[in-house]
């Protein structure tokens, strides 16, 4: 007799309702579909927020805050954790021109990211305290943490492509060094010519 | 202040940040006692989130004592011990007044496709998280709750993102009685989700990874089947095999952006940020539950696109169901459960690390070293 799907029957391994219960604790509690707190998906019920208000105060500070051009107005309220400088802010101001349906907005929203990184550690070593690979990375958490024993042996699919985090993370920086070596040796040659 | 900041993909530091200043009448300003580390923190870390900027510091799950609040506060006062919600609302939008709270539209100018949450990069509203000694909560009266005199201070901490999300996972699934449930994934939120699928009536649950102590832990924590993928030349049809050739009625996806299991998917996806993170557990979740079924997405992703097998999900006749938490809905039940005894949320955390610790935490966290699961951040000893 062929078995579940090629016949109507569910599956026949499934364990009772008292085993189950006997097993598990708490098994069954929320049984009911419609008694889960997230059912139904939405519950219109404005006063049972803790908002006292239909619309909020707006927050200070708004002038020049970037925004999504999703959006028909600047939200009341925004976060002030590291507003847009520098080059790498212009380069974020201008990816919000393109909307979030495009993948431009992304894309260019990275490239942001990278040119802030890139500027922060060039200017860190202007400071007395500059970016530090081997404390910022956590690598040393390798000794303490067993980082030889938590991967051999293990079977882990991970260590499959670890390898290249060291080059994603030094890669650029290495391209940047080659490419500074060729520049300054290329200025070398000129002036001795 | 003492906080956490990032310098760039991989790099993070603990540097001296000004006091956070009430920018709001409704803001309060919470001395950080306990915070944690999160799957979705790697997301960042690693450099995948667009708009993640210089100095931003992160954190979303955590707790502390109210330190400051602004004029228009009612609700909480000056040492009040207050658990928040990963979610930054504002709780009168037309999402917030129909609950859907992980999706305001009040609070994060930089994108409408997601809410606000704390310490989650600028695309997400840009608000400084709680991996610090210091934080501002935006909507202190809608947000924060006191913490109960009965709670265990890791518990309120594990409530505020991993269990919450864990629990509204498998209510996305829709689970009824006797269904069989995998979840991919026996991270935090993955434990937490087979948990609550118990709770909601399944008669399988099996949890899917290729850490085989976080298995150990999904088979005691979890009283799950586990299948190690990497044991498995095609974990899809071992799938099929273990379901009669069904297919499970709800597959969770708890992974999200950086699951493993394909090289290329991990590459285009985590590495090279082509995409907006890896998608093979989402795959393998549309390929492994049955026609008819529902998939579940809690793992988050990036607003990248990504390349998910779509055909396969429309010709299977599949609900895709998925959210941000909303995670202040999930409280009132989960405090039932916790007293009854039903969930034990911090028997999962393993590591408990100072503020100054943490970038070796995030680097244990992410290369998954000393049987890692689930680490706190003790960012004020009480």
């Amino acid at each position: 007799m062929p078995s579940t799907p090629y016949i109507a029957n569910k599956p026949k391994d499934i364990p009772t309702p008292e085993a189950l219960r006997a097993r598990i604790p708490g098994w069954g509690v929320d049984l009911d579909p419609k008694d889960r707190p997230s059912y139904p998906r939405e519950v219109f019920d404005p006063a049972g927020t803790g908002a006292h208000w239909d619309y909020p105060d707006e927050q200070q500070g708004r002038e020049g805050r970037e925004r999504s051009i999703e959006h028909g107005q600047l939200t009341p309220v925004f976060g002030t954790s590291a507003p847009l400088k520098g080059v790498s802010g212009s380069i974020r101001r201008y990816a919000y021109r393109y909307g979030e349906g495009r993948a431009a907005h992304w894309l260019i929203l990275l490239l942001g990211d990278r040119v802030d990184a890139w500027g922060a550690h060039a200017k860190s070593f202007a400071t007395l305290r500059p970016d530090n690979p081997i404390t910022e990375t956590g690598v040393l958490a390798e000794g303490r943490r067993h980082g030889i024993a938590s991967r051999v042996g293990k079977r882990r699919v991970d260590v499959n492509h670890q390898w290249l985090d060291p080059i994603v993370v030094g890669g650029p920086w290495v391209a940047a060094t080659a490419g500074a070596v060729l520049v300054a040796r290329a200025i070398v040659r000129r002036a001795r010519h | 202040m003492k906080a956490m900041v990032y310098r760039g993909p991989y790099k993070i530091r603990v540097e001296e940040k000004p006091m956070p200043k009430i920018e709001h009448p409704n803001d309060a300003i919470i001395r950080v006692t306990t915070a944690a580390i999160c799957g979705s923190d790697l997301h960042l870390y690693h450099g995948l989130m667009p708009d993640t900027r210089i100095g931003h510091t992160f954190g979303h799950e955590f707790i502390g004592v109210v330190e400051e609040v602004g004029p228009s506060v009612q609700n909480l006062q000056r040492g009040d011990r207050v658990m928040v919600p990963f979610n930054v609302y504002c709780g009168s939008c037309y999402y917030c007044a129909r609950g859907l709270y992980s999706n305001c539209h009040n609070v994060n100018p930089n994108a409408t496709a997601v809410g606000g949450i704390y310490g989650y990069s600028h695309t997400t509203g840009g608000y400084d998280g709680g991996q610090a000694e210091f934080v501002r909560v935006p909507f202190a009266d809608v947000g924060p709750t006191i913490i109960p005199d009965w709670m265990d201070s890791e518990d309120a901490v594990l409530l505020t993102d991993a269990l919450a999300t864990g629990y509204f996972g498998a209510q996305l699934g829709d689970i009824v009685e006797g269904d069989t449930v995998v979840v991919f994934g026996a991270g935090p939120v993955g434990l937490y989700a087979a948990k609550s699928a118990w709770l909601m009536g399944a008669g399988r649950v099996i949890v899917i990874d290729h850490l085989e102590y976080r298995l150990e832990k999904a088979r005691t924590f979890a009283h799950a089947e586990t299948f190690n993928f990497a044991e498995y030349d095609d974990i899809i049809v071992e799938m099929k095999k273990t379901t009669d050739y069904l297919g499970a009625d709800v597959v969770i996806d708890a992974v999200g952006a950086e699951s493993d299991g394909n090289f290329i998917q991990q590459v285009t996806g985590t590495k090279l940020k082509l995409q907006g993170g890896s998608a093979i557990a989402l795959n393998w979740a549309i390929d492994s539950v049955r026609k008819g079924g529902t998939v579940a997405v809690v793992g988050a992703y990036g607003p990248i696109f990504s390349a998910v097998k779509f055909g396969d999900a429309l010709n299977k006749g599949l609900t895709l169901r998925m959210n941000q938490t909303p995670v202040k809905r999930q409280w009132p039940r989960l405090f039932e459960h916790i007293q009854n005894g039903y969930l034990k949320p911090n028997d999962i955390v393993t590591h408990r690390i100072p503020l100054e610790d943490i970038a070796e935490g995030y680097h244990m966290f992410s290369a998954k070293l000393d049987n890692c699961i689930k680490t706190l951040v003790i960012a004020n000893p009480s």
